[in-house]
Formats: C-alpha cells, structure tokens, sequence
C-alpha cells in the first residue's frame, strides 16, 4: 500500500526532533494503556498477527498519521483490527465516549464475530524454508515494481532499484500475504545495500543504504 | 481528500476502549498494568547498554555479539518480541552505522525498549536514508569527511543494534561504569559515547 507510513526520502518535514534525554515509554497514561491494549489486540483479542498490525497501523487516514501523537496510529489500529474482526462495531468508541460524558446515547449492539480462519504454524516470525537461498552475498540484485493496495515491506524508494546482497537472514513470514490471512509463505531474507546514487542521484549525500528484503522482492541482475 | 474531524482526544478514546474491552472481559486492567509496568521498568536502553559494556570488555563476546547478536543478547537475558535476529553494527573511526524503520518503528525491544519520540517522528523516518549526513549534524554529531555512513532501513525483522566506539580514557573504569555512560542515541547511531568528563 502505497501510504502515508511510507516516508522514506520524502521531503519538506523540517529538521528532526531533538532528543528528550531519559524519555520515559509513555508520556501520558492513555499511551501505555492503548500500548497494552494494542499488544494484546495482535493476536488474542481479534487473532490477527503482527503484519496485520502493522497493515491497520498503514491505513491511519493520513491527517491524523501526521498531526496527532505516535499512539493515537495504535488507537487506530486497535479500532480497525477489533472492527474487522467482529469485536466492536464501527462507532462503538465515540458512542462509549459520548455516554461517559453523560449524553444519552445508544451504542451499537455487539456484532457477529469475524475472527480469521486463520492459524500460525509457529511463534513469531521467523520459519524454517527448505529450499536454498536464491542468492548470496555478493550477488547483484534488482527490486521488483510492486503497486499492491495491500501490505508490503518494500518500500516506495527502493523499487526498481539495483543493489548488492551483503547477509542472508533468516527465513521469515512473508508480510504481504500474512497480513491478509492468506498464507506464511515463509521466504529467505536478505540484506541489501544499496549506493545512495542508486536511490536519490548522482547529487546524492554519499553513504550506502541497507535494507532487509524478502525473496521474491528481488530480482537477479 | 475527505477531511475527518477528530471529535474526542486520543485519551478519551482510549479509556472509552478499555472501558468496553473490560466490562465485556475482554481485557483485565492488572494484565495491561502489568505490560506498561514491564516497558516502564524492565525493558529500556540500560539493557543494551549492558550488552555494549559487556562487549568493551570481553572481546570473546563482542566476537559472538558480532557473529550472532541473537545469541550473545540472550546470554545476558535479553531476547523476545522485537528481537527475533539481532544483528550488532560495529562502528569505527572510518564506519559509522545508524538505524531507522522508514515504514513504521521497528526497535529492538528487548535491548532498547520501546522508542523515541525522535525515532518515531517522520522527519528522522523520512530523512535518514536520504541525508543522513545532515541528519546527524542536526542531532548534533559532525562527522568527519573519511567516515563512511551506513543506514540500516529495518524493513523485515532484523533488529540492528549500533555498538559504538569504546571512548578514549576509560581504560580504568568497570563494566558497570562503562554501561552508564552508553546512551540509547549511541545505540541507534544518533550520537557517539563521550568520554566522561568532556
């Protein structure tokens, strides 16, 4: 899904943050209250997964991405996962919300639920793959040209880009069709570098730029 | 665009949540208690930063660190979610690593804890991996021109810890001494560990 999470090389956002020395995890209550909610949403309380997680956090209107605090993405993911899965109906926050401050409001009724059918073959992320990897350290490699309305992990400015296989990582949990329930689909990860010039141009600060991707995100040169 | 017109505060919506998730027993306060007590006292950078005194100090394990961060993590008791494969970058006087998560906040939790407020924030997101040069400069760290910067995009479950330089003068100091001065920023590859003092 091409969002507003990917943010990489985008521009005109001003200079970053100084850092709080000592910054605590939560700043306000509510923060590590829809933390703990928000972890147990992943898997316990809708039987979604990290990368389905990760897929509502994507799809935060973009507005809100940007003006309202880190935790209000987890809010929102929360509600989306909860909604999705037939655990709240879509409403039933602000509806709760309106009655605490006293109006007398009705709240949607609880609805169906819409758990996945759906199971992970093990814990986390990372699987055993029997096929050999693709590729090896040292191998040129291109990145594919995804435009899926769905979720991936590679993002916007490393498409269509030629790199170099620096590590191969142990074999993960393919985001793109974990996400949607449709299958592990466990693949060899690698990590490749890429020349900054390859990225952004020939006027491009000189540096390289890793990034972790999975099998069938790339391409032999 | 459809604009959305954000009613209630996060925080209103957020007790409203557990209010409903509670009084269906769904969630129990005392479990999500517990979880923020953990993030709040357990689980921070002063756990990485026992990784990196330790690795200062015993090349044996700064050699295993390198060669397997998930391992060596775990022999100090740090390993779980958010630290599936860690992987220790070695920075040097001619290689200096920094991390970032450009599609969200990936971190590892288990050596660092939750992030910061600058690591979440989309400037550093959408910056690192374009003029991370400038970015560092602006957080305050000139690098010199002979050093090679390396940006770490974790875009898969790798989670990269930065074990930076050993500071000049601290031959005398203990480990324990050694992990107090090592600070998050260091971590990520935002800063460098100062000599104490300077």
């Amino acid at each position: 899904m091409d969002g507003i999470h990917d943010l990489g090389g985008m521009q005109g956002f001003g200079a970053v943050e100084p850092p709080e020395p000592g910054e605590p995890p939560f700043h306000e209550p509510w923060e590590g209250r829809i933390f703990a909610m928000g972890a147990l949403c992943q898997t316990r309380l809708t039987g979604a997964n990290l990368d389905a997680f990760r897929h509502a956090i994507d799809r935060t209107p973009p507005e809100e991405y940007l003006a309202l605090p880190y935790f209000n993405r987890w809010l929102r993911m929360a509600e989306t996962l909860l909604t999705e899965t037939g655990v709240l109906s879509p409403g039933a926050i602000d509806a709760r919300v309106r009655r605490r401050l006293g109006e007398s409001v009705e709240e949607p009724p609880v609805p169906e639920p819409n758990r996945p059918d759906y199971k992970a073959t093990g814990p986390g992320s990372l699987r055993q793959v029997d096929d050999p990897p693709k590729f090896a350290p040292g191998n040129r490699v291109r990145t594919v040209d995804v435009h899926s309305a769905g979720h991936t992990r590679l993002p916007r400015y490393a498409r269509r880009r030629q790199g170099r296989v620096t590590h191969v990582r142990p074999a993960m949990v393919l985001p793109d069709t974990n996400a949607h329930f449709v299958a592990e689909n466990p693949q060899h990860v690698y990590t490749v570098s890429f020349d900054s010039s390859e990225l952004w141009g020939p006027e491009a600060e000189p540096c390289t730029i890793s990034l972790d991707l999975y099998e069938s995100y790339l391409e032999a040169v | 665009m459809a604009t959305r017109t954000e009613t209630f505060s996060p925080a209103q919506r957020t007790e409203a949540l557990e209010d409903i998730l509670t009084e269906r027993g769904l969630v129990d306060p005392k479990v999500l208690a517990g979880l923020i007590k953990n993030f709040e006292e357990n689980v921070g950078p002063m756990n990485g930063a026992r990784v990196v005194a330790h690795a200062w100090v015993d090349p044996d394990f700064r050699a295993r660190l390198l060669a397997d961060g998930t391992a060596a993590s775990a022999e100090l008791g740090y390993k779980g979610a958010q630290g599936e494969c860690i992987v220790a970058l070695e920075n040097t006087p001619t290689v200096h690593n920094v991390v970032v998560c450009t599609l969200c906040s990936c971190y590892p939790w288990p050596l660092l804890g939750l992030p910061p407020s600058w690591y979440k924030d989309p400037a550093y997101r959408a910056r690192a991996v374009r003029e991370p040069r400038k970015v560092l400069a602006e957080f305050g760290l000139q690098l010199g021109d002979g050093v090679e910067i390396r940006v770490w995009d974790s875009t898969a479950e790798v989670r990269y810890l930065v074990l930076p330089q050993r500071p000049a003068g601290t031959e005398g100091l203990s480990e324990e001494e050694l992990a107090a001065l090592v600070t998050r920023d260091a971590m990520v590859g935002i800063a460098t560990v100062a000599t104490p003092g300077s």
